[in-house]
């Protein structure tokens, strides 16, 4: 009887496609919203995730998500390296310091100090130049989408000068760092040159990164370096997800992707659902007769299941598509790169309308066991 | 052709619909026989019961009194599931508004009863194509029912009916849908296909035009049968 349940499903092309159009709607939103929520919470540790040579970060106790620094002491490093298991422990220097081009053009940067003599810490993804070259003087490594905000229009070029904080430095090398939470452009330089970017202060360490030895982990290194120095460690990952726990504590970004995804499940589910209602109420004649003719109520719940099953699978095939279609088209843009859309919530929005393709059905799969087959005599 | 075996037997039936200030009793102690071999007509005016009648003797309503006999079984005895089994076995029903399923070509809608019963789509189809040819309609076994007339539709109906060879077919106004002549068509197809030895036909029908196909007549009023005439 399954082709029986299918052709019947597809006879009327308009309800057909108005179901499998509403399945499709919903699932391209939701995989729309989640995967823009997740990729601009990814966003909040992206700079984290970048510095692929260390294993933990370890920072001023009170510090809750990467922009937010205090300046650890210089003795501070040498406490580090002293806890058994560390292989290396490096400077990192994170600040702010304004860039201007000679075209007048400026803007708030994320500039990043990383060890003068391991480079510990650089952007491995190059686009253009060296990140070696670092080594000369004055030199720095910018993102493209920075470069791309400082001089608009015009092609990734090396060598050019810009001021960062009236200190005169010069680009060797254009990085694809991870975009950040907030456009700033992403700036590396050596520690030394940094420091003096951002202007002299009491104190500049704002991260030291680790490496644990070989068969030491991660984990349990960071907890014994708290335990002896009293500062925050963290391995990446969980500094990564304390940078999301943050923003998503203190800011109202979920609740709005919240509403947006609870209205795009609730409406696909009262949309689909009504449609797929109203398909079963056309056809109770029809499923009378079949009831008369001795056709059992559990295959014809089958033949309902396998229905609505039907066009959930192909609606969110065909939104899959059309997310996989919007997320290739925007990766391309400077503004939404790196917003990809992930395995785990395609899995995720296909449970959640595997849920909303059953719920829809049990309410036409109710209708259907409750009809009387003596109906079909009136 | 006519044999004295009953296909079923009606004592006493009674059924109502609502309870309190809003019952109304339906049936009200019907006596009913239709013999294997012969074709039995119910008529009747309208709200008397027929339909309700046929629908207790197919099972799909339960009586509230009396006893029933539908080919040597009690369907009100049966269990549920015994008695759908029962009923896609060996009953077949020719609707007055057909009820085909408009996206099923006319040989797979006649196919149904068989493909309920678990029979394979390719052998389920053959044979319904089959019972089509005898029933002068195997030319149009791939049409959609809306491609076909009224009378067509309805041979398709008396070929889903029959492609199981059920020993007992309720047609319930087979050719209040249909003109005249299709009417006849229809009503002789059934006369020949339909009835036999081993079979008994229930026609519940208004259309006097096609009376004298019956056997019997069956002649129902306010929820009673208060005269029989055979042909």
């Amino acid at each position: 009887m399954n082709f029986v349940a299918l052709r019947m499903l597809m006879s009327d092309k308009a309800k057909y496609f108005g179901l499998v159009f509403a399945f499709a709607f919903s699932t391209f939103l939701l995989l729309n919203q989640m995967s823009i929520f997740a990729g601009i919470m990814k966003r909040t540790g992206s700079q984290v995730l970048d510095v692929t040579d260390a294993d933990i970060w370890v920072m001023d106790p009170y510090t809750e998500y990467f922009e937010q620094t205090k300046a650890l002491k210089d003795t501070d490093l040498a406490r580090v390296r002293g806890v058994e298991g560390v292989d290396f422990a490096v400077r990192l220097f994170k600040g702010n310091p304004t860039a201007k081009t000679l075209e007048g053009k400026f803007a708030s940067t994320f500039t990043l100090g990383v060890d003068d003599s391991t480079l510990t810490g650089v952007p491995r993804k190059m686009l253009m130049g060296s990140w070696e070259r670092l080594r000369e003087a004055k030199s720095i490594v910018i993102d493209k989408a920075g470069y791309m905000l400082l001089y608009p229009g015009e092609p990734l070029e090396l060598g050019r000068t810009l001021e960062l904080n009236d200190h005169k430095a010069t680009i060797v090398g254009i990085s694809d760092a991870s975009a950040p939470f907030v456009s700033f452009p992403i700036i590396h330089a050596r520690y030394s040159e940094a420091v003096n970017f951002q202007g002299r202060e009491r104190n500049q360490l704002a991260y030291v990164l680790v490496r644990a030895r070989e068969g030491i982990k991660p984990e349990d290194l960071a907890r014994r370096i708290e335990h002896s120095t009293g500062l925050k460690a963290r391995t990446t990952n969980e500094f990564v997800w304390d940078c999301i726990g943050y923003y998503l504590r203190n800011t109202g970004i979920p609740v709005n992707f919240g509403i947006t995804i609870t209205i795009a499940l609730i409406v696909g589910l009262a949309v689909a659902g009504q449609t797929f209602y109203m398909f079963t109420i056309e056809n109770l004649r029809q499923f009378g007769a079949l009831k008369a003719i001795g056709v059992t109520n559990g295959r014809l719940i089958g033949m309902v299941l396998l229905q609505a099953l039907t066009a959930g699978a192909i609606g969110y095939a065909l939104g899959s598509g059309m997310a996989a279609t919007f997320f290739a088209v925007m990766s391309q843009q400077t503004a939404t790169r790196g917003i990809i859309m992930p395995w785990q919530i395609l899995a995720i929005v296909g449970a959640l309308m595997a849920v909303v393709t059953f719920v829809v059905s049990l309410i036409s799969v109710r209708r259907v066991l409750v009809l009387e087959p003596a109906s079909v005599f009136r | 052709m006519k044999t004295n075996d009953h296909a079923v037997r009606c004592d006493g039936i009674m059924k109502h619909f609502g309870d309190g200030e809003a019952r109304v009793d339906v049936l009200r102690g019907v006596q009913f026989e239709a013999r294997l071999g012969e074709m039995s007509f119910l008529v009747g005016p309208s709200g008397c019961g027929k339909t309700t009648l046929i629908s207790v003797i197919a099972g799909l309503l339960d009586p509230n009194g009396g006893t029933m006999q539908v080919l040597g079984h009690e369907p009100a005895q049966m269990k549920s599931a015994d008695r759908i089994v029962f009923r896609r076995r060996n009953l077949g029903f020719v609707f007055q508004q057909y009820n085909l399923l408009p996206s099923l070509t006319a040989a797979e809608n006649a196919a149904v009863p068989l493909l309920a019963d678990g029979v394979s789509r390719d052998v389920a189809v053959k044979k319904a194509t089959a019972m089509l040819d005898r029933l002068g309609l195997g030319h149009r076994a791939k049409a959609l029912p809306r491609q076909l007339s009224g009378g067509q539709q309805q041979r398709v109906a008396l070929a889903r009916a029959l492609v199981h060879e059920p020993r007992l077919i309720i047609c319930d106004e087979p050719t209040a849908a249909l003109d005249q002549q299709s009417g006849e068509a229809v009503m002789g197809l059934l006369a020949s296909a339909a009835v036999a030895p081993d079979r008994a036909v229930v026609v519940v029908t208004h259309d006097n035009r096609v009376f004298h196909y019956a056997d019997t007549i069956a002649h129902m009023n306010d929820g009673l049968i208060d005269r029989i005439d055979r042909n």
